[in-house]
C-alpha cells in the first residue's frame, strides 16, 4: 500500500450516477446469489424438507387416507409443492433478521438508492430458492410416478402461480424480520403461523371428511385456494377464480405488508 | 509545520462549512444519547469527535449519515437538510460504521462491486474500479477470499475502500481503528491522511485521544450527549495549562514509592492503568528533571520518562473529571439495540 497508488486511486475515482430502481434491486438479489454460490449447503433445508414430507405422506398415510399410495400422490404433489414453497417464504424473514445484526445494512441505508431496493432484491434472490424447492418437488413426483394431466406446460404455470405467491407472503416474514429481535424468534414465530395454516388446508386431505366449522375455515384459508389453483394447472381444469383469488391475496399481502417492511427497515435504528 | 497546518495552508476551500448541526437531540427510551449537539465543520477540514464509549459519538454520526431521524434541532451537509433532503444528502457521503460496513459472506471483490453497481457504475466500470482499489489497499491477494475470514486490519481497509468506490465530499468514519493492532492503526492514519490531502471532508468519531491529536485539525469533546470542549488539539491542550510529567518503572511493585517521591515533588500524581506508569502535571522542565534524578537516586528504576504537553487524555480528565475510558463497553450499541 503506498501513498502513490492511494493517491491515484481517489484521484481517479468515478462520480455516481443514480442506480435505477430496477438495477439497484437486481444487484441486491444478485448478492442473495452469491451468498447461495458461497453457502451451497442452505439450500438444504430446502430440498431436503420436502423431499422427507413426499416420501412420509405418500407412503405413511397414503394407503389410509387415498386408498393407494399412487392415488395419494396425485393428490398430494401440487399441494406438497404449495407447502414447500412457502415454507421456504419463512427464511427470508431469518436471512433479513440476520443481515440487520451486520454492519452492512447502515451503509445500504446511507446509499443514495430506491429506498425498497435491498429488501425486493433479496426477495428476487429467494425466489431462485423458492424455484429450487419446487422444481425438487416436481422431479421427486415425477420419479415417484406422478404424471401431471397438462404436462410440461401446466406444471411450470403451476410453479409460476406458486412463486408469485410465496413473494407475496414473503413480506410477512420480512415484516417479522424487522419486529423481532432474532433470527431465531423470526424462525419460531414464522412457523408457528404457516405451519398450522398449512395443515388446516386441502394441501393433505379432501375438506369434505372433516367437521363443518373447520371445512369452513379450510375452504376460504387462501393456502387452500393456492393448492386447488395448482392442482387445476397441472392438470389442465382450472378454475379461473381460483387463480382470480390467488393472486388478488398476492396482491394484498403485497400492497400491506412491502410499504410496512419498507418503512420499518428505513426507520429501525 | 504539523501535518494539519500543512493542510490548512494547501486548502482551497476556504471557510465554507461543510456540516453544520445544532442542536441535535436523540433519545433511546430514557437515556438521552444526544442532548443538543452543536457542531461546524468546515469543507475540507479532517473534524474529531472525541469521547467514550456512550458518549453520544455514534447516534450523532448516524443522524448525520440519515440513519437516525433526530428528535430535535437541524443539521445541513453540504447545504442539505438531513431530513428534508436526505437522498441528497446520501448522494455526498460515505459512512463506515462502527461495526465493519462490508458484507462478510461476500468476498473482498464481490463487495466492491456490488457496491459500484449500487452507485450506478456499469458492470464492467464496477470491476474495473473494484480492482483498483484491491490493489491500492494491499487486498490483490485476498480479492477472492469471503471476507469472514479477514483479518481486522483487512477488513477495515476494505471497509475504507468501500467508502472511495465513488467520488464522495463527505466521509463519515465512526472509530475507524478500534480493535486494530498498532501497524494496521498505522495504515489506517496513513490513508485518512492521503484523503484528507485530496480536500475531502472527514468526520472521525473517536475515543482514542492521540488518533483525534495525530489527524484532526478541529475536535469536539463530547460527554454524555454533549459537546463539553472544543477547538484545536494545542488550543484544547492550552486550555488544560501546564505540562506533564510521565514515568513508567521497571518494577510495578515500586510504584507507591514513585508515587511518594514524585507528590513531594511535583504536588497531585496521577496513577495510570498501566501498572508501571505515573504522570503528574508539571510546567518547569528543570523540576521534572530534578524530580526523575530524585527516584533514581531513591533506587526506584525508571524504564521511561517524558516531559512534554499534556496528552489529549489528560485534557478529558480536566474537562470532564473522569478518564477518557472508564465507561461501560459498548454501552452506546446497547442502547440503540434496545431502542
Amino acid at each position: 500500500m503506498t501513498e502513490v497508488r492511494l493517491h491515484n486511486v481517489l484521484a481517479t475515482a468515478p462520480r455516481a450516477r443514480r442506480a435505477s430502481a430496477l438495477s439497484a434491486a437486481i444487484t441486491f438479489g444478485w448478492r442473495g446469489m452469491l451468498k447461495v454460490k458461497h453457502v451451497p449447503e442452505q439450500l438444504m433445508d430446502v430440498t431436503l424438507t420436502p423431499v422427507l414430507f413426499v416420501l412420509m405422506f405418500t407412503y405413511l398415510f397414503g394407503g389410509a387416507i387415498a386408498g393407494s399410495t399412487a392415488e395419494y400422490l396425485d393428490y398430494l404433489l401440487p399441494g406438497i409443492l404449495v407447502m414447500s414453497v412457502l415454507f421456504t417464504t419463512v427464511y427470508s424473514g431469518v436471512s433479513l433478521n440476520t443481515d440487520l445484526t451486520k454492519g452492512v445494512v447502515d451503509r445500504f441505508r446511507s446509499l443514495p438508492i430506491w429506498r425498497p431496493a435491498p429488501l425486493v432484491g433479496a426477495l428476487l434472490g429467494d425466489s431462485l430458492r423458492y424455484l429450487v424447492a419446487g422444481t425438487v418437488i416436481v422431479v421427486l413426483g415425477v420419479a415417484l410416478g406422478y404424471r401431471p394431466g397438462a404436462g410440461v406446460g401446466g406444471v411450470v404455470l403451476a410453479l409460476a402461480l406458486v412463486i408469485v405467491f410465496a413473494f407475496a407472503l414473503s413480506w410477512v416474514f420480512t415484516t417479522l424480520g424487522l419486529l423481532l429481535r432474532s433470527p431465531n424468534a423470526v424462525m419460531n414465530a414464522g412457523f408457528m403461523g404457516i405451519f398450522p395454516l398449512t395443515f388446516l388446508s386441502n394441501v393433505f386431505v379432501d375438506p369434505e371428511t372433516l367437521p363443518g366449522p373447520l371445512e369452513a375455515f379450510v375452504e376460504v384459508n387462501p393456502i387452500s385456494v393456492l393448492a386447488t389453483a395448482s392442482r387445476g394447472l397441472m392438470e389442465g381444469n382450472v378454475e379461473s377464480a381460483d387463480i382470480a383469488v390467488v393472486l388478488g391475496t398476492a396482491a394484498l399481502l403485497t400492497a400491506v405488508f412491502a410499504p410496512l417492511t419498507t418503512h420499518l427497515y428505513r426507520t429501525r435504528a | 509545520m504539523s501535518f494539519a497546518q500543512q493542510r490548512g495552508r494547501n486548502s482551497m476551500s476556504g471557510n465554507a462549512l461543510a456540516i453544520e448541526a445544532s442542536g441535535l437531540v436523540k433519545s433511546f427510551g430514557d437515556t438521552r444519547a444526544v442532548d443538543g449537539v452543536d457542531l461546524a465543520v468546515r469543507a475540507g477540514s479532517v473534524y474529531g469527535v472525541l469521547g467514550p464509549n456512550g458518549a453520544g459519538k455514534t447516534t450523532t454520526i448516524r443522524m448525520l449519515s440519515t440513519l437516525l431521524r433526530p428528535e430535535g434541532g437541524s443539521a445541513r451537509v453540504l447545504g442539505h437538510d438531513i431530513v428534508t433532503e436526505a437522498d441528497q444528502v446520501r448522494g455526498l457521503i460515505s459512512l463506515t460504521g462502527q461495526l465493519a460496513s462490508v458484507d462478510e459472506e461476500l468476498t473482498g471483490r464481490e463487495n466492491l462491486v456490488l457496491l459500484g453497481r449500487l452507485l450506478g457504475l456499469t458492470w464492467r466500470a464496477a470491476k474495473g474500479r473494484a480492482a483498483d482499489l484491491l490493489d491500492a489497499f494491499g487486498l490483490t491477494d485476498a480479492a477472492g477470499r469471503l471476507v469472514k475470514h479477514y483479518s481486522g486490519g483487512m477488513r477495515r481497509r476494505l471497509d475504507i475502500a468501500a467508502s472511495i468506490v465513488v467520488r464522495r465530499e463527505v466521509m463519515f468514519l465512526d472509530e475507524p481503528t478500534t480493535g486494530l493492532d498498532p501497524r494496521s492503526r498505522n495504515q489506517v492514519w496513513d490513508i485518512i491522511r492521503a484523503f484528507a490531502a485530496e480536500g475531502t471532508t472527514i468526520l472521525l468519531c473517536t475515543q482514542y485521544l492521540d488518533e483525534a491529536d495525530q489527524l484532526a485539525d478541529g475536535i469536539a469533546v463530547i460527554d454524555q450527549g454533549r459537546v463539553i470542549a472544543e477547538g484545536t488539539p494545542s488550543q484544547l491542550k492550552a486550555s488544560v495549562g501546564s505540562g506533564a510529567l510521565h514515568v513508567r518503572l521497571l518494577d510495578p511493585d515500586q510504584r507507591p514509592e514513585a508515587e511518594r517521591l514524585l507528590s513531594r515533588a511535583l504536588s497531585t500524581v496521577h496513577l495510570e492503568p498501566d501498572p508501571a506508569a505515573l504522570s503528574a502535571p508539571c510546567a518547569d522542565g528543570d523540576r521534572g528533571a530534578e524530580a526523575v534524578a530524585e527516584l533514581s537516586r531513591a533506587g526506584v528504576r525508571v524504564a521511561s520518562f517524558s516531559l512534554g504537553q499534556p496528552s489529549l487524555d489528560e485534557v478529558f480528565l480536566a474537562l470532564t473529571g473522569h478518564p477518557a475510558e472508564d465507561q461501560t463497553e459498548d454501552a452506546e450499541i446497547a442502547e440503540e439495540e434496545r431502542a
